[in-house]
């Protein structure tokens, strides 16, 4: 019985462990008919930030849908810090791997794409190839080509925007503060009641970014590569500015939350009284969801707030890059999109241009009831530029030296 | 022939990897990786990770957390024992602890979180008409910098695991009747058990202590829940900088694991020289014969300690069950204002696939163990030959070596071989960590079976082959089946092992936990707890079902 047993294991691991998949030419995204024929079948492990229930339901249907309609399988690796990604990949390449790698699309921006653009760990490029690429808003979000200001170059493409949204419970704070100096005031007058992530997640960088280029002398310093002697009278404001919240901060600064999720459940609990995310729907959703209270509403500074384009890439050494393209081309078709911006989904902004789209896709998004927390595009303001990448690595170093080290 | 092979493939189930991993963080450390542009050797990475902010403090916290833990844990073990030992609650101690041992340590971690937050359980149960608060109050609990929550998580789960142990060692101590021996000599039941009896068991259970001592001291998945942010302990930050983006910071992350094996050898060389000052002056209290009585004060603690471990896990599980099943829990309401099942199908629905993964590694990993353990310990038979206690100490090198320092470095060696991110190199991984504890468990009631047996059957003309499935197996079926759900176990509660080797693309129901924790909707991350602690769950159930099924005609073999 026990041999039975054994066996009957073995084989189960055998078949888990199932065929090595070969690999021959790299595929050319000119041909997209090839491209669409060599990738049914395959299946695309997509490294993708997994911090959100529904968006990893989203990436849920979206391999419904390619497996539906491509034959194209997604198996959605989840990952808490995108570095992973970039970490596999490297790895890979430091044991010599070229080809058949574990990572095939990554979900990726800012600094993790500049580490693996410079270190020639990208395939491509492909993604203007894209057929669905001719509706992307090259024009009207310049962000889409310019990911934290390094040239995208056709290494990645777009999928998704986003940008800074706070919330506020109505019925506790009606006259929620409107710029970083008010914000940090209201905090100074209510102790204990604002937090941000800790910078080592995206969120609490990029709230540092959003203070940095509010308190910056001259803004546009931001756009070019770090200046090291500059560095210090640059930032100084900033500093300046956290060094003033932090007594303010929950818990005195003495710890922070981990991310988006973890600030929205202490919002939740009544802990802390104005929370932020990097969609714009991110409140309705939640409302949705009877994680919030009805009387949470959405809220932007005067002077705009930090936005920024969500891209996919594939590792040079991927072993399915037929079937990466097929799904980045999903992630770009009208459907998609229009799913993806839909409150009850996940309500984060499309990469398209509305008016480039045949009458039918536009009504799709015309159709979406974005929900009652939302602001709608026109009054989300002014939408900032993404500093250099240079600037997030060293703002985050710099903060871990000042306040992280306890 | 294949018995004789089993102990070597044993031991180098066990050591290769750990050997090959520490060689996969030396070599970059001391800065050779040429492929990342570093090769000959630099003290570069020690340079920068003495640069490192907040790297004393990290490193501080490590030991502080892994020797406080251990002193804890053995500290409530020790009080229980003596108080309770050969009492009626005794029994009932021994019955409670075993699913406290199956919970799984993130489930556990989990759920206390659940009820220290200050918006928890316990807060909430007294506001407001207690605290006044009708708002969770800026407090500090879960996370705090000096790690107290961490601890107070370890102990629960360790103290268990060292409660297990102290019971296998008692019948070696001969514990009943030293304790008869002290008392007519006129110390008290308390007295009387520490001064005499403890001395006895101690050195039985070095070696898991030093064991729940180096994995105090390295901790990765328990930390994450529970554990200070700013900076985090040692393993934590080790792992973060091996995640980094910048590739550089790869070679500070070896720098840092090897720092972390150094921080685990000094905790173990505090503890020795703690265990000697304290025998010392143990041995010269016990000659001045003093019958100092504690039994009071031994009761009140041993109540107390027990009564405190019931009542938080009590809270804790009430926690899970109940934001599980929470549509909206406001603070301080003290139960939800709506329930629903919503998130139990969700739930269940999206981690069916990570039960699935979950199950298989654990029982693939399980198998192995078994017939690696099986046929070592058969081997002893037919060569009347026992490992001595070097050997079996090599089975606690896995569970001493600090996990983050050899799993990040297995990936370098891994790699080449095209063993990376592959299941083979998940189980392979799983097994180093299974293995230790099928073997621990086996070992004891394998070689207390009455080997008349097996000389009977080769007499009535078995093959020794028969002698072994046809006899021993189905008489030892229960302690097998338990060895088997404690490797079970083992494999569901591993975290580290099936992230860094397994290159995250195997999801289990464990990372899925510790990557909800980190934050996001309580709801949720209540349903995923539970389902984690089912598993282990369902395969002791299994462990005392199934013998008593098949033996329901066996009257001699029931109650064995």
């Amino acid at each position: 019985m026990l041999r039975r047993l054994a066996l009957a294991l073995v084989s189960a691991g055998l078949i888990l462990a199932g065929p090595a998949l070969a690999q021959s030419a790299p595929p050319d995204p000119k041909n997209w008919a090839a491209v669409t024929e060599r990738a049914r079948g395959q299946t695309v492990y997509w490294y993708a930030w997994a911090g959100e229930r529904h968006i990893n339901d989203y990436i849920a249907w979206v391999g419904t849908e390619t497996a539906r309609r491509f034959g194209v399988k997604v198996e959605h690796v989840k990952i808490a810090d995108t570095a992973e990604a970039v970490t596999r990949v490297l790895a890979e390449k430091t044991a010599g791997r070229t080809e058949g790698g574990a990572v095939d699309l990554i979900w990726i921006n800012g600094p993790n794409f500049a580490a693996m653009k410079a270190n020639g760990l990208l395939f491509g490029p492909w993604a203007e190839d894209l057929p669905n690429f001719r509706f992307v808003d090259v024009a009207g979000k310049p962000s889409v080509l310019n990911d934290f200001t390094v040239p995208t170059e056709g290494l990645e493409a777009p999928w998704s925007m986003a940008q800074i949204v706070f919330f506020h419970d109505r019925a506790r704070l009606p006259g929620p503060p409107a710029s970083a100096r008010a914000l940090l005031a209201w905090a100074t007058a209510n102790p204990g009641r604002f937090a941000y992530p800790d910078p080592s997640d995206y969120l609490g960088a990029t709230f540092l970014k959003q203070v940095l280029v509010e308190v910056v002398a001259d803004p546009a310093i931001l756009q070019k590569p770090v200046d090291e002697a500059a560095f210090v009278t640059v930032t100084a404001p900033l500093w300046a500015y956290l060094d003033a919240l932090k007594p303010a901060l929950w818990r005195a600064g003495r710890a922070f939350p981990k991310n988006q999720a973890e600030l929205r459940r202490l919002f939740a609990d009544g802990e802390t009284e104005i929370a932020f995310a990097f969609d714009p729907a991110a409140a309705s959703a939640a409302i949705a969801s009877k994680e919030l209270p009805e009387t949470v509403r959405s809220f932007v500074f005067d002077g705009g707030t930090i936005g920024n384009a969500s891209f996919v890439a594939i590792p040079f050494n991927a072993a399915h890059k037929e079937g990466a393209m097929v799904v980045a081309d999903f992630l770009l078709s009208p459907e998609a999109q229009a799913r993806k911006q839909d409150p009850k989904v996940w309500g984060a902004f499309t990469v398209l241009d509305l008016a480039r789209l045949p009458a039918e896709d536009r009504r799709r998004f015309e159709a979406l009831d974005l929900g009652i927390a939302t602001l709608p595009p026109e009054k989300l303001g002014r939408h900032l530029p993404e500093p250099h990448p240079s600037w997030m690595t060293r703002i985050t170093g710099e903060w871990k030296r000042r306040y992280g080290a306890g | 022939m294949p018995f004789r092979l089993a102990p070597v493939l044993t031991l180098a189930v066990l050591l290769l990897p750990v050997a090959a991993g520490l060689a996969g963080v030396l070599l970059p450390a001391f800065g050779h990786w040429p492929v990342l542009g570093r090769s000959g050797g630099s003290l570069d990475a020690w340079r920068e990770l003495a640069a490192t902010p907040g790297l004393t403090r990290s490193t501080l916290i490590s030991l502080w957390v892994g020797l406080a833990t251990t002193a804890l844990s053995l500290a409530v073990v020790i009080v229980v024992t003596a108080v309770f030992q050969g009492t009626r609650a005794f029994a009932v101690l021994r019955r409670l602890i075993a699913p406290l041992l199956a919970a799984p340590h993130v489930a556990l971690a989990i759920g206390l979180a659940f009820v220290l937050a200050p918006s928890g359980l316990v807060l909430r149960l007294l506001s407001p008409w207690a605290t006044g608060y009708t708002r969770p109050p800026d407090l500090l609990t879960v996370n705090d910098p000096w790690g107290f929550s961490l601890i107070a998580g370890l102990a629960l789960k360790e103290t268990a695991f060292l409660f297990l142990m102290t019971l296998a060692a008692l019948p070696q101590a001969d514990a009943a009747r030293t304790l008869t021996v002290a008392r007519t000599l006129g110390y008290g039941r308390v007295t009387g058990w520490i001064r005499t009896v403890w001395p006895r068991v101690y050195p039985q259970i070095r070696l898991p202590v030093v064991a729940v001592l180096a994995y105090g001291t390295s901790v990765v998945d328990v930390a994450l829940v529970l554990g200070p942010t700013s900076p985090p302990p040692l393993a934590v930050a080790v792992l973060r900088w091996a995640s980094d983006p910048d590739l550089a910071t790869r070679f500070k992350a070896s720098a840092g694991a090897v720092l972390q094996v150094l921080v685990v050898a000094v905790a173990i060389a505090l503890w020795l020289g703690g265990e000697a000052v304290v025998r010392d002056r143990a041995r010269t209290a016990g000659a001045r014969g003093a019958r100092t009585t504690w039994e009071g004060a031994g009761r009140l603690l041993a109540w107390g300690a027990a009564g405190v471990i019931a009542l938080t896990l009590g809270l804790a599980l009430a926690s899970l069950v109940l934001w599980s099943f929470a549509e909206s829990w406001r603070f301080p309401q003290l139960l939800p204002a709506a329930l629903t099942s919503a998130r139990w199908i969700e739930g269940t629905m999206s981690a069916a696939a990570v039960l699935g993964v979950s199950a298989s590694i654990a029982a693939i990993a399980t198998g192995l163990a078994l017939a690696l353990v099986l046929g070592c310990l058969e081997n002893e038979v037919r060569t009347g030959r026992t490992p001595g206690r070097r050997v079996t100490g090599l089975l606690y090198l896995p569970l001493i070596v600090p996990q983050v320092a050899f799993l990040t470095g297995l990936e370098v060696v891994f790699l080449p071989l095209g063993l990376d991110g592959g299941w083979a190199a998940v189980v392979l991984a799983h097994l180093v960590f299974v293995l230790p504890y099928v073997f621990l468990s086996l070992a004891d009631p394998w070689r207390a079976y009455d080997e008349r047996y097996r000389t009977t059957a080769l007499c009535l003309g078995a093959s020794p082959l028969a002698a072994l499935v046809k006899v021993r197996l189905p008489m030892l079926m229960r302690p097998v089946l338990t060895a088997a759900a404690i490797g079970f176990s083992v494999s569901i509660d591993l975290y580290l092992p099936t992230l860094v080797v397994g290159a995250g693309r195997f999801p289990t129901i464990t990372t899925e936990a510790v990557a909800l924790a980190s934050g996001g909707d309580r709801r949720i991350i209540g349903v995923h707890a539970l389902l984690q602690a089912l598993l282990p769950f369902l395969a002791f159930a299994a462990a005392i079902g199934v013998p008593l099924l098949v033996f329901r005609h066996r009257r001699g073999l029931r109650d064995a």
